[in-house]
């Protein structure tokens, strides 16, 4: 009975093409109908910042978004960075700098550090918290992500960048 | 031994997992034929519920099942009372607690009243829009105060009120005392508290496999072993055919460990009755009203001292709101009044309360549980007694510490573990000494109210607290060699970040001479451990870890055996080092941990009489009674005149939880307590109105602290082991949060005074808003 449409988009690389309810979030999308259990749901009004993630580039709130509206797009989540075996430099300095506690809200700090790095190599704390601040998290009281931060930006920079 | 792992900085074996999304949330549960649920909830906070009316819920395609009170028929009853009150002479308790579904009657806004189950979420919710129910609202008990009166509404009809529980400890003569004071301080306090608003809501998925008569259930819940007991009761199965998976958890905080929630009784009879598996994932707004809350208190209390500032004697009388039902027992408000006795001597206590029913979601304990209401109100007393008798603030409490050499100190009365309230260890002077040199005390007051050049009044708050950790009942490990060299350590408590499959891991390598990354830890599942309590009270690390510690110098006992026997060496001439088992001195001579593993399950022959098969032990520990954590925070504000914004410049905490298993773990753990506490003192707050409805049931009103509130935090430790579990450790998940109310109130205080304003600020929390109210005034006497 409910109406569907169709949407073609790619995610982390990989191209999809499926038939879906035009009130399906784009969060609930990705969890449930492709399997990405990375991309977390915290409050599915757009505050916590936990489903964020990158389309065409930008970090933005699957949970505000429908997956139809992210219909010829390119989407990346926590999937499309790096591997338990090896991890993306922004992973790696997240573990390194104990930047995750219960680990919820944390694909959704990554998603939203990739962009802000990319466009800040060098950030300064209060470019970092400022960065941070659209995103909640309850267990680490924030000082550890900010050394992340700075610790990514520096291994990125030596890198050449994201 | 090579290089000790206890004590080192380990980076946590979990992370990979997690910064990968590739680790198991409840939400992540996905199952063949999986339905979903969700529910109607009550939008009146005291009603009689008529009818309801689901039939056009009932017609929508996709719809299942629904169910309401009536359909449950006997498996309708009231959940069990979670804890009984403590064993204290002439305490009052009335157990009322909450129901699967409500029948007759809500007693607060988000009471379940039918559960919805369908073929998704989507059309789940489609069914709850479609269903109405009949009810005829009724008074309302919301105000603390108003909620005891004999006119009040009653939240349980049967009651003669909406005491909940009256309670009395005393020890010597309060009355006596104040005669010999030399000033006696009188003061209301209220402190109201938030929600824990942990970033993973709740969830429940449950599979009852009838062919094989298993119901598996995945639940974010701190205590999945007296769940897994608890609905094989309720259900009729034995408990080995149920199995209860608390995976990775988003947080727990304390409102996880409520039992048993309406959900997670509802969840697994359902489906044995559809023979589906069925999943429900709580909404922010659902958290907002179904997950529990920690309330707030107002306490009268009074502090008698004398001329040189030292306490003869406190009186506190307080009123503690539980919410609508006590299934929590009295564990939040024992905990404020017996931590309200904090570092100090005080030679005579008397402390009373009220807790009181309310038409509110039910309070049970969230980090901190009632903990730094009592904080709060001590601290700030000996605030007002500094001031009154001229002794600095520093002074007064250094002059009260109870003294290094008078431990164990007994404070006779009854703690929250039904054991006496006695502090196994503790040294609060050199804390105490760090903080005030940290934080440039001295300096600070010298500075007087000099008139700072960007404008801003600036203050400095210092306080000491205690926190009793680490509880019983007891905990259990099962250690297991595996012949490919693997450790394997299975735990019954369940893990919500607190890094249990590291630190674990680090007490056991360093008994079998492994690096962590070969000790695999299990925790939060039935099926991997039998027995346990759960993850409460600061005690993962004191019971739990224990516990992997005596199991694990079982298992190196029985190395030490076999591989005594296969080196034809004495046990005494061996060491464990790098996965081997080593004859000191004679390079070459050694034996693979895996190897001995696979010799103890031998495929032929026997294994020797008087022995087990496998490298393998279980052991528990039950400690006699809670540790006793301590610290000092100390933090600068900058408060703006004009705005009454209060920015933190500094925030410096120095602890001490005894020895510490991992720094970096335990730095985390402070760091995020503070947090917590900086939330609450600012501006958490569940705001109800007249009518009972909680006004700020989103993350757009109820702020939460965001990287720019927090500020770095700094930290110092001093370490008196604890003399009661063999690793010498205590407690350390709540301490962050405990004292941040007082230090905040006492810093923006300080600022105030400098600029002249006569205020004194008895009350948490303080948004700029009411800082506002209480220093122009607006005729909002109350907060």
């Amino acid at each position: 009975m409910t109406t569907t449409l169709p949407i073609t988009l790619t995610v982390n690389g990989q191209p999809y093409q499926r038939s879906v309810e035009p009130r399906l979030l784009l969060s609930d999308f990705l969890r449930h109908e492709l399997g990405l259990t990375g991309t977390h749901v915290g409050c599915e009004h757009g505050v916590c910042g936990a489903c964020t993630v990158l389309v065409d580039g930008a970090a933005v709130r699957s949970c505000l978004l429908f997956a139809v509206q992210a219909n010829g797009r390119e989407v990346r989540t926590v999937e499309g960075l790096g591997s338990v075996e090896a991890l993306h430099p922004l992973q790696a300095a997240f573990r390194e700098a104990h930047a995750l506690q219960c680990g919820f809200c944390t694909p959704g700090f990554l998603m939203s550090l990739l962009p802000f790095l990319e466009e800040n190599p060098d950030p300064d704390d209060q470019q970092i918290r400022a960065a941070l601040s659209g995103n909640l998290c309850r267990c680490t009281g924030y000082q550890k992500i900010v050394e992340a931060v700075r610790l990514a930006a520096a291994t990125l920079r030596g890198a050449g960048g994201a | 031994m090579a290089t000790r792992l206890f004590g080192a900085p380990i980076r946590r074996r979990e992370d990979p997992q997690l910064l990968t999304g590739q680790a198991l949330f409840v939400d992540d549960v996905e199952l063949p034929g999986m339905l979903h649920a969700a529910f109607l909830r009550s939008d009146f906070a005291h009603a009689r519920l008529g009818e309801i009316h689901t039939e056009a819920a009932r017609a929508l395609p996709g719809v299942v099942a629904i169910y309401t009170a009536e359909d449950l028929g006997e498996y309708w009853q009231p959940g069990p009372l979670l804890v009984p009150p403590p064993p204290i002479d002439g305490a009052l308790f009335h157990a009322r607690t909450q129901v699967p579904l409500a029948k007759d009657k809500v007693r607060h806004v988000g009471e379940p009243l039918a559960i919805v189950i369908a073929e998704s979420r989507y059309v789940a919710e489609d069914a709850v829009e479609q269903m109405w129910a009949e009810m005829e609202p009724l008074g309302v008990a919301v105000d603390l105060e108003a909620a005891l009166s004999a006119e009040a509404p009653k939240v349980h009809d049967d009651l003669p009120s909406n005491l909940a529980a009256h309670v009395v400890q005393q020890k010597g003569d309060y009355e006596a005392v104040v005669g010999r004071a030399a000033a006696v301080i009188r003061r209301r306090f209220h402190y109201d508290h938030g929600t824990a608003a942990a970033m993973e809501n709740r969830g429940v998925v449950a599979h009852w496999d009838a062919k094989a008569g298993q119901m598996e259930i995945w639940d974010t819940t701190q205590a999945p072993i007296p769940i897994r007991n608890g609905l094989a009761a309720m259900l009729g199965l034995s408990e080995s055919q149920v199995r209860v998976v608390a995976p990775f958890i988003g947080g727990g905080f304390g409102p996880k460990i409520m039992m048993f929630y309406p959900e997670e009784v509802l969840l697994p009879w359902i489906s044995m009755r559809l023979n589906r598996p069925i999943k429900w994932i709580e909404d922010r707004r659902e958290n907002f009203y179904a997950t529990t809350h920690e309330r707030g208190q107002i306490h009268d209390a009074e502090i008698a001292v004398d001329a040189e500032g030292k306490i003869l004697g406190v009186q506190d009388f307080f009123l503690h709101d539980v919410g609508a039902y006590s299934t929590y027992g009295l564990t939040v408000p024992i905990n404020s009044q017996c931590t309200l006795l904090g570092p100090y001597n005080v030679p005579d206590y008397r402390s009373e309360f009220k807790a009181v029913f309310t038409h509110k979601t039910m309070v049970t304990p969230y980090r901190g549980a009632g903990r730094q209401h009592g904080v709060f109100v001590m601290e700030r007393l000996l605030d007002l007694a500094a001031r009154r008798l001229g002794i600095d603030r520093v002074e007064i409490r250094r002059r009260n510490f109870i003294p290094k050499d008078a431990f164990p100190h007994d404070h006779g009365i009854i703690y929250q573990d039904f054991r006496s309230l006695v502090y196994d260890s503790g040294d609060y002077e050199p804390a105490l000494d760090k903080a005030v040199a940290g934080i440039g005390y001295g300096d600070f007051v010298r500075r007087g109210s000099e008139p700072e050049a960007d404008g801003k009044l600036r203050g400095l708050g210092l306080a000491c607290y205690v926190e009793g950790t680490g509880i019983g009942p007891y905990e259990g490990a099962r250690i297991t060699v595996e012949p490919g060299g693997t450790v394997r350590v299975a735990t019954g408590i369940g893990t919500q970040g607190q890094g249990h499959y590291t630190s674990f891991a680090q007490i056991v390598a360093d008994q079998l001479g492994v690096g962590v990354e070969a000790v695999r830890v299990v925790t939060g599942d039935t099926r991997e451990f039998y027995w346990g309590a759960g993850t409460f009270a600061s005690r993962g690390a004191v019971v739990a870890g224990n516990a992997c510690h005596a199991a694990a110098v079982q298992v190196r006992r029985k190395v030490l055996k076999a591989a005594s026997e296969a080196l034809e060496a004495a046990e005494e001439d061996l060491e464990l080092v790098d996965g081997q088992v080593r004859v000191k001195g004679v390079p070459g001579s050694s034996i693979a941990l895996g190897e001995l593993a696979a010799r103890a399950n031998p495929l032929r022959g026997a294994v020797q009489p008087g022995t087990e098969p496998g490298l393998e032990a279980t052991d528990y520990f039950g400690p006699d009674r809670g540790s006793t954590a301590s610290g000092v925070h100390a933090m600068i504000v900058a408060v703006d005149p004009a705005t009454l914004g209060v920015e933190i410049e500094r925030y410096l905490v120095v602890h001490d939880c005894g020895k510490v298993i991992n720094p970096l773990i335990l730095a985390g753990q402070i760091e995020g307590g503070v947090a917590q506490g900086i939330g609450n003192a600012f501006y958490e707050q569940l705001i109800y109105d007249a009518e009972g409805q909680l006004l700020n049931a989103s993350f757009m009103d109820y702020l939460l602290p965001t990287a720019t509130d927090v500020p770095p935090i700094e930290s110092d430790h001093v370490e008196t082991p604890s003399p009661l579990n063999p690793l010498g450790v205590k407690g350390a998940g709540e301490a962050g949060a405990i004292p941040v109310g007082a230090v905040f109130a006492q810093a923006v205080e300080d600022a105030l005074r400098r600029a002249g304003h006569g205020v004194e600020l008895l009350e948490i929390p303080l948004s700029p808003d009411r800082l506002f109210h209480l220093l122009h005034g607006s005729g909002e006497g109350e907060p």
